[in-house]
């Protein structure tokens, strides 16, 4: 055998290796029952606001301070915190993909990605106001 | 029915030549496949000639469309769905270009383009390797083109025409405004364009100059891996299985710039317009790109092995075939919408999924097959790499170069897994540093190869020599690292010595990098610049690594949130990023002071600009930056932000908007109005209502302030605004020796002043409710510095000059070559 075989075979089998620890630090796609299951346990909970309850944001006071209510598919609904800004779009998201923690009965979130929906399918929502100038309704 | 103002020739035109260009490529592919199998000359030539007019037919008929599509951009067509999707009237002549990307079918008819420039060179230079080259790179413009053709085959969509009109889109099923009789099952009306009087506008994020530069570059360097995969699978087919290396690796040298500056130019636009607050976060359409670019770089190193020690030409093969074949996958991951919660670029998924997988199995599994049977035939040299020879560890460095790619793809390829198995992995809890912090063992190996492997000779090096070469960049190497310790430092250490120690490494191993190989250009070359592209771009290559450590790891955030502003933060609490800046208050932030001056609007749209001026604490630094952000841009509520930066030798300040008050709320009634209410109640403000909490007398109060009977009525209030944002402030009502007077307090972002007038001995009260615009203007803001990131954007350009000197120099070799030949 080659030296440059044995080489390969070593790099080869730390990438796989690297790989596979990559697959262990990697963590989960939730729901909020899921989440509440492992608390502690750095989670990707995908969720989308509740629009009826209030969101708590005041840039005077605290810039990095964010709370509202996430409800999920299965109609669970839990608090969450946020230590940063308030996404530009929050409001305007359809879904949430919320990364961090539950812990105490709350969501203690460090990122969160907002999913809006496609202009092309706001355009369909009934009753939403159009960007491209076309009347929704009569 | 006929339509009132509708420009239908424009979209006919386009259609028709999308389908001539689906037809013009097919046959040119077939056309240079009988050429390429002709058994006499005769046959030859002619199935080539009819290659060539069926591919320069395509050519033109790709301008065509590209011309089509512009006019109908440009003349605000709106009854296309695509101008009024991607457009608008209040747009910038030099944005219309960017419109073109923004959508799916553009940025296919882009790729086409250039195929078509690079086919046409490749007509005019590529000699006895046309007819085969050409017939891979025309099979690849038909498959492009079946990505825009909006045909139905047996009720099946395939692909998507950008001239679909926009009644025709789907876009008018629930809006019965546009139909007959207000009646959705009813025709559209003919007058609906009427209504249609301006388009969706092109994405705010995406009206930066680099967008309208980067998806060139880009989309070029995509098409460019094609030709050295063509050359690869002529070589198998014409059994001719190194000869090709020759033409194909100028082909692959501009491949890696163009690629290489395209993907950097990404990068600057997101430094400079989108706010994550950086130039690169491994996301998953930025490594998509960079992976067939690093196979690239792999396959020019083994195919520069196979020509000087006749090694390596089967793993050269397999790089170009993976490096063409990345990017079909980035193009199915970007593309399909299976990428979903993992990548912040949103990508709508047009329906092509099926179409997209196709393309990419039928353009790779195919190739690896091939070269798999054949891989006996490709020949190798049965002799072993000596150790202390140039190709040894070169290679080396290509592969670990390749592993490293498949890597980032294989952990950038989780959303794929989940699908296909079933699993459920997310990205780890610090996603960035998942991929940090095995690539830097990568940066530290493969800058050190980098550095030394030059000064090693083809075959063999002898000991004495190459120490001798050796000494006086390391030397100078081990100078400038001292300096380094002395003088620089990496502030990283929030992941552990471990991690920090190995940045110090890198950093060493860059500068290493750096220092020999620009001493490579005097010691091995003999200053004779044409020679020395290889080297012009290591240092490049030493720049990129070098830039990329220090920014990233010496970044400080200047809006740290620790004390000064008005913002509590609990005990324990870490400073956090975001900052709020009250208008004319300056906030000092340790090295800077952050001023906020004022804002001020663009004449057209809702766009505005905000003026914050930074000083430095030193006084070297005064400075306005003038971050920007559309609020409630055409109807869409929130704030899209731009970020600007002022740009010194050494670092640049860097600073963009994340919260402004909601400009709704600027309205003022410069009084208090007084309310009487009792505690439970309740009152409506203009934008929202207060609710009166409990109230509480302290009668321990400070004597010397309040004198002997004075005493304090506190009253917390809750504000719930109509947003759903929730505020609680407490006013305050003094009696103390001057008599009674109130203490109010401000809500400034809902505009609010309140203040406790009055107590009455029922314990009803009376409160003052001011809202007025003036109360407060702000703005909330992260700020951060970035030390020598010039040093990565120069460290791109000079190594994509590098690259195409090393190019000019193959082109001539192999000139010189075929003349001597001809000769």
């Amino acid at each position: 055998m080659k030296k440059i075989h044995i080489i390969l075979l070593v790099l080869v089998a730390g990438s796989i290796a690297v790989l596979m620890s990559f697959l262990k630090t990697s963590s989960t796609y939730d729901t909020i029952e899921t989440a509440m299951a492992k608390p502690g346990k750095f989670v990707h909970l995908m969720a989308k606001l509740d629009k009826t309850q209030p969101i708590e944001y005041d840039a005077v006071k605290n810039p990095n301070f964010l709370s509202f209510t996430a409800v999920d598919s299965t109609g669970k609904s839990m608090k969450v915190i946020y230590r940063n800004a308030k996404p530009d779009n929050l409001e305007l998201s359809d879904k949430l993909v919320l990364k961090g923690k539950y812990t105490d009965g709350l969501f203690d979130c460090q990122d969160i990605q907002t999913k809006c929906p496609s202009k092309y399918k706001e355009e369909q929502a009934k009753g939403g106001t159009h960007p491209g100038n076309i009347p929704q309704s009569k | 029915m006929d339509y009132i103002g509708e420009q239908l020739l424009p979209g006919q035109l386009g259609h028709f030549f999308i389908i001539l260009s689906m037809v013009a490529a097919l046959l040119a592919s077939v056309a240079y496949f009988l050429s390429a199998q002709a058994k006499n000359p005769g046959d030859e030539n002619a199935w080539k000639k009819l290659g060539r007019i069926a591919f320069l037919t395509q050519v033109f008929s790709i301008f065509a469309v590209f011309g089509l599509l512009f006019y109908i951009i440009h003349n605000h067509l709106f009854e296309y769905h695509y101008a009024w999707k991607h457009s608008s009237r209040s747009l910038e002549l030099k944005y219309l270009l960017s419109c073109f990307w923004e959508g799916q079918e553009g940025s296919f008819l882009l790729w086409s383009a250039c195929h078509a420039i690079l086919g046409s060179i490749l007509i005019k230079r590529s000699g006895q390797w046309e007819a085969p080259v050409m017939s891979v790179l025309s099979i690849t413009q038909f498959a492009l083109a079946t990505m825009v053709a909006g045909l139905y085959i047996f009720g099946w969509k395939m692909g998507s025409n950008p001239f679909i009109l926009l009644r025709d889109s789907g876009v008018f099923d629930n809006a019965p405004a546009m139909h007959v009789n207000f009646d959705i099952n009813q025709p559209v009306r003919p007058d609906y364009l009427q209504s249609v009087t301006d388009g969706n506008d092109l994405n705010p994020l995406l009206q930066n100059y680099w967008m309208v530069i980067h998806p060139p570059f880009l989309f070029m360097g995509f098409a460019s891996t094609t030709i050295p995969f063509a050359f690869a699978m002529a070589g198998l087919w014409k059994k001719q299985y190194g000869e090709w290396t020759k033409p194909a690796l100028p082909w692959a040298l501009f491949s890696a710039a163009v690629l290489g500056v395209g993907i950097m130019m990404g990068g600057m636009w997101a430094y400079e317009s989108l706010t994550f607050g950086g130039y690169w976060a491994w996301d998953p359409v930025e490594n998509a790109s960079l992976v067939p670019w690093m196979i690239g770089i792999s396959g020019i190193h083994t195919l520069l092995i196979y020509r000087h020690s006749g090694h390596s030409l089967r793993a050269t093969y397999l790089f170009f075939i993976l490096s063409f074949g990345f990017v079909l996958y980035s193009t199915f991951l970007t593309r399909s919408g299976i990428l979903g919660e993992a990548s912040v670029h949103a990508f709508t998924d047009l329906g092509m999924n099926w179409q997209l997988s196709a393309f990419l199995f039928a353009f790779t599994i195919p190739p690896l097959i091939y070269f798999a049977r054949n891989y006996r035939k490709i020949p190798s040299v049965q002799q072993e790499e000596n150790i202390s020879s140039r190709e040894f560890w070169i290679f080396i460095g290509a592969l670990v170069f390749f592993l490293s790619a498949i890597v980032i793809i294989g952990q950038t390829s989780t959303p794929v897994l989940n699908k296909v198995l079933g699993t459920n992995i997310a990205p780890p809890e610090d996603a960035e540093f998942s991929y940090n912090s095995i690539q830097i063992y990568v940066a530290i190996i493969v800058a050190a190869l980098t550095a030394f492997s030059q000064y090693l000779r083809y075959k063999d090096t002898p000991r004495a020599f190459f120490w001798k070469k050796m000494l006086i960049p390391g030397i100078i190497t081990l100078v400038f690292c001292a300096l380094f310790l002395l003088l620089g430092d990496i502030k990283y250490d929030r992941k552990g010595p471990v991690f920090n120690g190995s940045i110090w490494l890198a950093v060493f191993c860059s500068i290493y990098t750096i220092v020999a190989n620009f001493s490579y250009i005097w010691l091995g070359l003999k200053g004779k610049l044409r020679l020395s592209g290889g080297s012009v771009a290591h240092v490049g290559f030493g720049m990129v690594l070098l830039g990329i450590l220090i920014s990233s790891s010496n970044k400080d955030i200047l809006s740290n949130n620790i004390g000064g502003i008005p913002a509590p933060l609990a005990e324990g609490e870490n400073p956090r990023e975001n900052l709020t800046l009250i208008k004319d208050m300056t906030a000092n932030m340790g090295r800077y002071s952050l001023t906020y001056l004022g804002d001020s609007a663009h004449p057209k749209k809702e766009q505005w600009y905000y003026k914050i001026r930074v000083k430095s604490n030193d006084g070297k630094e005064d400075f306005v930056l003038m971050p920007n952000a559309f609020v409630n841009y055409k109807g869409n509520e929130g704030l899209m932000a731009n970020p600007d930066a002022r740009h010194y030798w050494d670092h640049d300040v860097f600073a963009y908007i994340t919260s402004v008050p909601n400009p709704d709320n600027a309205k003022d009634t410069a009084s208090f109005k007084p309310y009487t209410r009792k505690p439970g109640d309740s009152l409506f403000y203009s934008n929202g209502y207060i609710v009166i909490n409990e109230l509480k007398r302290r009668d321990s109060v400070p004597e010397d302030l309040f004198g002997k009977e004075g005493f304090l009525y506190e009253l917390p209030l809750t504000i719930h605004s109509k947003t759903g944002s929730i505020y609680t402030v407490t006013t305050h009502l003094a009696n103390a020796k001057t008599g009674y007077f109130a203490l109010p307090d401000t809500v400034p972002s809902e505009s609010l002043v309140l203040q406790l007038q009055k107590v009455n001995p029922d314990q009803t009260m009376e409160l003052g409710v001011k809202e007025s615009g003036a109360v407060m203007k702000y703005v909330t803001l992260k700020a951060y510095r970035y030390p020598m990131i010039r040093l990565l954007w120069y460290g791109v350009w000079i190594t994509a000059i590098g690259i195409l000197i090393s190019m000019v120099h193959r082109i001539r070799m192999n000139r010189r070559k075929s003349q001597e030949q001809t000769v």
